[in-house]
């Protein structure tokens, strides 16, 4: 569905370039230029949505051109992990929203160091090593179409969406999503920070169970599923796929309990062709123009959503730490799943 | 005055190349001491850690369905997270050694044998870069599973090479400030001992060429040393010029009456005009010279022994030798040629601490004053009375007036007693050297006549 959706876009703006492992391919370059450098970005995010950055970036650096390959999480982790270990050419830059297989990636030595005002001045949790940063900052959000959910309904914390749940009635049966943890790496990500985060999770789970929720891949198919009233609800959805202009019968709520929030990680592979150019991209995605850039696209939270009441305390960042380790520990991994199974029933 | 400051300027920086050589000596041990405690000590904290981690991760391990999984426990990442920007490995293996999760190359390196204890550290390298590893041993014992499960946990040194420069800087920090704080304080220290030299040397060119006085000594012992050295060699050189300067006025003062008594005989001796009475003139003139003879040996003869009893060390004399060399010299029988001397001595040795040349120049001079003086028989002798050991000579005579007596020894005595034909030196000279070894010179009337003896501190032992 999103691969068929992003075919169609690149279609309109680039050149795509069929390769059975990166989902497109787009190549962008100022106008009227004629670029000596080409950058190679393998990237997570949604060329749509990132695009304004890379424009920006390569309108002021009119020599660059960027080759912005997009891919799966998944696939993305292996495919760098064989070009570190030299088996494969390797990217300039890879971002992921996939932090965990980031931190595995430097963890395993791939990535080189570097430092610059801009790295240095970044939370301790934004970064790991000077090898990883993380470049956005996005909630992790609960959505409910808003002309079918009654708001007094919409839950603004957890356990309010656990009250639902357990509600008597089949008003939320089967209307519940939330990503599929084994086919999305992000989901994964998100439902293993919920799981240390609190003791709620397992409620949730088993909250998910009584209520038939639906596990499903892709941001874009559990947004559209909640616009269309397919789903009333979505749980652990990244607030930057919600087009406010697109999805207006869609609302969001940071939950008040705690919220989790995401850095979308940018690393320079060790060996990379262009480091040079590769620093300079992630100074400007870190620099005030470029965070204002991403933000208008909902990469960078900036707090102004309907429900601003959040405490800091509620805020709790993914940090971007070895810790992560745990979440790809193969025994870790299959211990999770099969928890999730055992509340997922198969459909 | 530059020859002063720069011996002192070199002696200052003498010590002070010795303190710095001995800080640098000192620092370069204190450097190594330091980093190798600072690397002891990363290594045991973070050692600690290494392993509090691999224990969480073994203890997270359940047998579920006849196979060990794990439950990779978060707070196990968290201990080693402690160093934030070290890379982790870890490895969990079933009995066989087949990886159960983690990471294929978190192992024990080939050609290293594992041990027999259940918590082994090694050294291995890890993608490249040096690391740290623990590997512990979990034994499973259960229906369904049994046998051991070990984990493997590694983690490079940037947090431990850190904390270990950081111990060593903090050692050497302060070391190095003990270090700055020791090279002023010996800086100060030395110039302030150097300073009574200074104040020496200013009060030697300050001093008037004559002035040979003592230099004060309130200094600090070291140098006080060399100050009683040099007031010494002042003293003697005071002597010295004090010696010179009476040879010089005695010299004169004894020639001037010979020479005007020779020039007298001469004159007379060209007057007379019989060659009888010329004969007889010209014999007096022969007398006069040879009187004039011995007086000139006998200010050469003091002046010897006022240099060599300034300038010979005091070793030890047997008198009786000095005795008998005075008698075998037989220089006495041109003085009184048939005058017998006895020589008294007994058969133990008197030994004093004396200079032989003096002592024998004194002897000499106590016999040749006996014999012009005084009446035979002449006795010339050596005794001893407890400690003090005497060499003397005696004649037969009642001696000289007392008036003359209380006069005796000084430089002038002998031409009023002997109408010119002595000199009185002969005495001077024995007193000298007396004075010079610690003696006296002494007279006095026995049963048997006039004694002049020469009294010495005797020494106690026998001479080897």
């Amino acid at each position: 569905m999103i691969r068929l959706c992003i075919a169609a876009f690149t279609m309109t703006f680039a050149i795509p370039i069929p390769v059975a492992a990166q989902e497109a391919v787009a190549h962008i370059t100022a106008n009227g230029s004629t670029p000596a450098t080409e950058l190679v970005v393998h990237s997570t995010t949604d060329y749509v949505i990132f695009r304004p950055a890379l424009e920006a970036f390569v309108a002021k650096n009119p020599t660059v051109s960027i080759t912005y390959e997009q891919w799966g999480s998944n696939a993305l982790y292996a495919q760098s992990l064989a070009a570190c270990e030299g088996d494969l050419p390797k990217a300039d830059a890879v971002f992921s929203s996939a932090i965990h297989q980031m931190v595995a990636l430097v963890n395993h030595a791939c990535a080189s160091p570097y430092r610059s005002a801009a790295t240095a001045a970044l939370a301790p949790t934004r970064r790991w090593r000077d090898e990883l940063w993380g470049v956005t900052h996005e909630a992790a959000v609960i959505i409910y179409n808003t002309k079918l959910v009654p708001a007094t309904d919409a839950p603004r914390t957890r356990f309010a969406l656990l009250d639902l749940m357990r509600q008597p009635g089949t008003t939320y049966d089967g209307k519940i999503a939330t990503y599929d943890i084994e086919a999305s790496g992000l989901g994964y990500l998100l439902a293993f920070a919920d799981s240390l985060e609190a003791t709620t999770f397992g409620a949730l789970l088993e909250g998910f169970a009584r209520s038939n929720a639906v596990a499903t891949c892709c941001s874009a198919e559990i947004i559209k599923g909640v616009a269309d009233g397919r789903y009333l609800i979505a749980y652990n959805v990244l607030g930057s796929y919600i087009d406010p202009v697109a999805s207006e019968n869609i609302g969001v709520i940071k939950p008040e309990d705690y919220t989790l929030f995401l850095s979308r990680a940018y690393m320079i592979p060790r060996g990379a062709r262009n480091p040079v150019m590769s620093a300079a991209l992630l100074d400007f995605l870190l620099s005030p123009e470029g965070q204002s850039v991403l933000a208008d696209r909902n990469l960078v939270d900036r707090g102004d959503s309907e429900d601003t009441n959040l405490p800091i305390s509620a805020q709790r960042d993914i940090a971007i730490e070895p810790a992560l380790l745990v979440a790809i520990d193969q025994h870790r991994r299959v211990r999770f799943i099969d928890q999730w199974r055992s509340s997922f029933r198969p459909k | 005055m530059a020859d002063t400051s720069t011996a002192q300027w070199s002696l200052l920086s003498r010590v002070m190349t010795a303190v710095l050589a001995v800080l640098a000596v000192g620092g370069v041990i204190v450097a190594v001491a330091s980093w190798t405690y600072g690397r002891s000590a990363a290594r045991q904290a973070y050692d600690r850690l290494l392993v509090g981690a691999a224990q969480d991760i073994a203890e997270s391990i359940d047998v579920i369905d006849g196979a060990p999984l794990t439950d990779l426990p978060v707070s196990a990442f968290g201990l080693l997270g402690l160093a934030a920007d070290d890379r982790i490995t870890y490895a969990v293996r079933g009995p066989n050694g087949g990886l159960l999760t983690g990471h294929e190359t978190a192992r024990l390196p080939e050609g290293l044998r594992r041990r027999t204890g259940d918590t082994e550290f090694f050294d291995a390298e890890m993608q490249g870069e040096p690391a740290r590893f623990v590997t512990v041993v979990r034994r499973f014992a259960e229906r369904d599973f049994s046998g051991n499960v070990t984990v493997t946990v590694g983690q490079t040194l940037l947090a431990r090479n850190a904390m270990a420069m950081t111990l060593a800087r903090g050692a050497l920090t302060a070391a190095a400030f003990a270090g700055a704080v020791l090279i002023v304080i010996a800086f100060l220290v030395v110039r302030s001992a150097m300073r009574p030299l200074g104040r020496i040397a200013d009060n030697l060119l300050a001093r008037d060429p004559y002035d040979l006085t003592p230099m004060e000594t309130n200094v600090p012992s070291e140098v006080g040393v060399m100050l009683v050295a040099l007031n010494r060699f002042m003293l003697r050189l005071d002597r010295q010029v004090d010696a010179l300067r009476h040879l010089i006025s005695d010299t004169a003062h004894q020639l001037r009456t010979p020479v005007a008594a020779i020039r007298a005989q001469a004159e007379l001796a060209v007057e007379q005009d019989t060659p009888a009475r010329q004969a007889q003139r010209l014999e007096r003139l022969l007398r006069r010279t040879r009187s004039l003879g011995e007086l000139l040996d006998q200010i050469l003869s003091r002046a010897l022994v006022i240099h060599r009893t300034d300038n010979a060390p005091p070793v030890p004399v047997d008198l009786r030798d000095i005795a008998l060399a005075v008698i075998e010299e037989r220089d006495h029988e041109l003085i009184a040629p048939g005058v017998p001397v006895a020589l008294v001595i007994g058969p133990d040795p008197i030994i004093v601490m004396a200079d032989e040349i003096s002592l024998r120049e004194a002897a000499k001079n106590l016999l040749v004053n006996a014999m012009r003086h005084g009446k035979p028989s002449i006795r010339i002798g050596v005794s001893a009375q407890g400690a003090v050991a005497s060499l003397w000579v005696e004649d037969s005579g009642s001696g000289p007036s007392p008036d003359v007596l209380s006069r005796l020894g000084g430089r002038f005595e002998s031409s009023a007693l002997a109408g010119g034909t002595g000199s009185g030196l002969g005495l001077s000279i024995v007193r000298s050297v007396a004075e010079a070894f610690g003696g006296r010179l002494c007279f006095a009337t026995t049963d048997s006549g006039f004694r002049a003896a020469l009294e010495l501190p005797a020494r106690e032992e026998r001479a080897p």
